[in-house]
């Protein structure tokens, strides 16, 4: 494994030997992974299917805690906070997730998905302050024109593309520091997936971002540094730009350059 | 060219054949819905003259009054309240009973899918669909009319109705929330959501229309069923609300009726209002479960 080639001062997020399994002692998806992850920046995980990323991502927010089966072993820092110090609750409060396939819940209209981490949480908000959030969250996702006239009908009438945007307006509501993002685009269309990239860029001057995707040209588009996986190893992490033009591994360049994917 | 489509459409052996498959398949769907449709008219025909507003609001006659109404050629006097009522009120304490912990084992199955112990609930529940009413009936007299009321009652009655709600509603939790995207409960949990809320308010809003179609079919099967209500509740012929007394239903009443040569009459319209109201929570149910896909 090469040593991450990037040093950040004050990470927002801090990997240190991490690796996860799917089964007790069995095959590590993720192998001793150590790397700092800028704040405000968006940092791409690329790699091909099956590398580890998605793994690597769901391990920033104790999702894999869900399944007994997993092991995790190393630590995450959150500003400098180990996060098996804090509550799996609290943790997700800040660190928040967008996942694949756009997941609104299908039980509540729009208003009540992008407050809907307060709703379930059982936080009590004056009438006024709910609108409040719910439209710079909107704002915020550039959906507010689109939607604004419609809060109240069921988030799942909404396009693709739009659901997405409402999922990220769901995970911003709450202010958290980091927003992970699990492949977002990749059942988008082309447009779509343009609005959710600079959406992305204007989001980073408030929140930091990490960004599984296994679409090269979208990392190099907009993200600030990446990571190459494969096979569970972080085999190299970068400036992107550097990234690109000059890969200091083979298999970066190899993947780069389309030879496996 | 042109003589190959001239072919097509034509009465060939190919279309012969198509055609006779396909008069099979109409002809024994037909035949399928032939025995319900002469059920309901037979019913109608036989039992409608006895439904009339006094059918809902009266108890059941005695033999005395019956016997006096064919003589005189009027109709039977008195109706079916005492069953109807009976009916309700040990349908609803069965659910009462049988809903939230069929829900509860559903959600366990759902979460421990793989886990040995749940494959054990899983098969214990299958084999519970299995088990003969009666057999219900006379466990529930043992538990519940020897020990617990001292003698027959709607408890008794609703517990042996509870028993054969519960598998129903089990399996169906199970399926409904297995139809809901794993992505949904992981977006609710990465909001650092807690388990009991995200189940409460997610996962069971999610699953409301599949888990009332599961509760609406396991009530029309409990209620038409009548011999483990023979052993358990075993009829009044007044209405009764008290849990710890013998109780009527509308199915122990057809027997009840058959058994007394006056009463005939009021079998079939017994068994027409008995009929129409399972048809109806049927379809009832089967709307929801239309309307949520």
């Amino acid at each position: 494994m090469i040593e991450t080639k990037i040093t950040i001062e004050n990470p927002v997020l801090s990997i240190k030997n991490l690796s996860v399994a799917y089964e007790k002692g069995g095959k590590h998806a993720v192998d001793n992974v150590s790397a700092d992850i800028q704040r405000n920046a968006i940092t791409a995980i690329m790699g091909p299917s099956g590398c580890g990323k998605s793994t690597l991502l769901r391990a920033l927010n104790r999702l894999h805690d869900l399944y007994p089966n997993i092991e995790t072993k190393g630590n995450i820092f959150l500003n400098g906070e180990d996060i098996s110090n804090i509550s799996n609750i609290d943790l997700r409060r800040k660190v928040g997730m967008v996942f694949q396939r756009p997941n609104p819940f299908p039980t509540m209209s729009i208003y009540d998905n992008v407050i809907a981490g307060y709703k379930l949480n059982g936080i009590r908000l004056k009438k006024q302050q709910k609108d409040d959030i719910v439209e710079e969250s909107l704002h915020d996702v550039v959906l507010w024109e689109e939607v604004k006239n419609s809060l109240f009908k069921k988030g799942t009438f909404l396009s693709g593309g739009q659901q997405q945007r409402l999922c990220i307006a769901r995970a911003l509501a709450f202010q958290p520091d980091v927003i992970l993002l699990d492949e977002p685009t990749s059942a988008l269309d082309p447009v779509a997936t343009s609005k959710v990239e600079e959406l992305l860029v204007k989001l980073k001057e408030k929140y930091s971002i990490v960004l599984v995707t296994h679409n090269m040209s979208q990392a190099a588009r907009i993200s600030d540094n990446s990571m190459f996986m494969y096979l569970g190893d972080l085999v190299e992490y970068g400036q992107t730009d550097i990234m690109f033009t000059k890969p200091q591994d083979k298999r970066t360049e190899e993947y780069l350059t389309g030879k496996f994917g | 060219m042109q003589a190959i489509v001239s072919q097509i459409g034509r009465n060939t052996y190919r279309t012969r054949k198509n055609k006779f498959f396909l008069g099979m398949v109409v002809f024994f769907s037909m035949l399928t819905i032939l025995p319900i449709l002469l059920i309901i008219y037979k019913l109608i025909a036989k039992g409608i003259h006895q439904i009339n507003l006094s059918f809902f609001t009266e108890s059941a006659p005695d033999t005395l009054e019956a016997m006096t109404a064919l003589n005189n050629g009027e109709v039977i006097p008195g109706g079916i309240l005492n069953g109807i009522t009976g009916t309700l009120f040990m349908v609803i304490l069965a659910s009462i009973m049988a809903i939230p912990i069929g829900i509860m084992i559903g959600i366990y199955l759902y979460e421990n899918a793989e886990k040995r112990f749940a494959n054990l609930i899983r098969d214990i529940s299958d084999v519970m669909q299995g088990v003969p009413s009666i057999v219900l009936g006379l466990i529930s007299y043992i538990w519940i009319v020897k020990n617990v009321t001292g003698g027959y009652s709607a408890l008794a009655g609703a517990t042996a109705l509870g028993i054969m709600m519960l598998p129903l509603i089990i399996r169906s939790t199970e399926e409904t929330l297995k139809m809901i995207p794993q992505s949904i409960k992981e977006a609710a949990f990465a909001l650092g959501v807690p388990y009991h809320k995200v189940m409460l308010r997610v996962l069971i809003p999610s699953s409301l229309s599949g888990l009332l179609t599961g509760i609406l079919l396991a009530i029309s099967r409990v209620l038409g069923e009548t011999a483990p209500l023979m052993l358990t509740a075993l009829g009044s012929p007044v209405v009764n609300l008290q849990i710890d007394s013998p109780t009527s239903a509308v199915p122990l009443l057809i027997w009840e009726f058959y058994n007394d040569p006056n009463m005939v009459d009021l079998i079939w319209s017994s068994s027409l209002f008995l009929m129409g109201f399972v048809l109806a929570l049927n379809l009832i149910s089967k709307r929801i479960a239309a309307k949520s896909t």
